[in-house]
């Protein structure tokens, strides 16, 4: 239970640093890390095929397709890039705070939540479960997929000179 | 219940994210921080429940969803980069069909 609260706090300060560091690259490489602290949750919680999912899908993909982006990007000047310091402590120094207080509040109230749901049993495999119970899931999302090809193909498409 | 109290801080840092900035890039790694939020509510739900599977299964489409998401997202993005030659929001608040 202590080693499930110190991963569930490591979380948090890794969202945290995400948010807050100066760097878009450090806070993609944070995003990277918080994936990986949510993977070892997830996987502690009985869940190991979404923990695998989300190892290599949010914690490799994902960030790499933000530092592509970033590198893409234009890089800011040295005067920007302290002007942009001086607004994100302005704008995010408040937020640890308010994730500190909120927390107390939280872990005091104690709402004991009726978590035991009356539900029907369920095949106890996730892939029996994604192929027989959940199999329109499945084609949802091999048209969202399709979707988002069509769409990047459309953003990247070259225009047509004079169009 | 404690990994509610997790779910809810996480929900907030990604909210406060997405409103506090006006990066876009930034603005999307507060969407992500949004969905793992929604991630680990529903592993802790299944948990509790019982139906740690059908939990499974439906954070797999989540996944994908997100993949996509962000895909399309980051597509729009460099759009926006390479007509504005930035990444605020607020160069893209008079759009022009």
């Amino acid at each position: 239970m202590s080693l499930d609260i110190l991963i569930l706090i490591l979380l948090v300060i890794a969202s945290l640093w995400t948010v807050m560091t100066g760097s878009l690259l450090r806070s993609a490489i944070g995003l990277a890390l918080t994936s990986a602290v949510l993977t070892l949750m997830i996987f502690r919680m009985n869940a190991p095929l979404a923990a695998v999912f989300e190892l290599s899908v949010c914690a490799g993909l994902i960030p790499v397709l933000f530092i592509s982006v970033i590198s893409l990007t234009q890089a800011m000047t040295h005067k920007e890039i302290m002007e942009h310091r001086k607004a994100r402590l302005f704008r995010f120094g408040e937020l640890p705070l308010i994730v500190i207080i909120l927390g107390a509040a939280l872990g005091l109230i104690s709402i004991n939540f009726k978590a035991k749901l009356p539900l029907p049993a369920v095949e106890a495999d996730p892939r029996l479960v994604l192929w027989q119970l959940r199999h329109l899931d499945l084609l949802g999302q091999i048209i969202i997929l399709f979707t988002g090809v069509f769409g990047v193909v459309i953003l990247f498409k070259e225009r047509k000179k004079g169009a | 219940m404690l990994s509610g109290i997790f779910v809810v801080l996480l929900f907030i840092i990604g909210l406060y994210c997405i409103l506090a900035t006006h990066n876009l890039i930034r603005v999307l790694i507060g969407l992500e921080i949004l969905i793992k939020a929604v991630t680990l509510l529903i592993i802790a739900v299944g948990q509790a429940s019982g139906n740690t599977a059908l939990a499974q299964a439906l954070v797999v489409t989540i996944i994908v969803i997100e993949v996509v998401i962000m895909t399309v997202a980051v597509g729009v993005v460099l759009g926006v980069h390479r007509h504005t030659n930035a990444l605020d929001a607020r160069d893209i608040r008079k759009l022009k069909g």
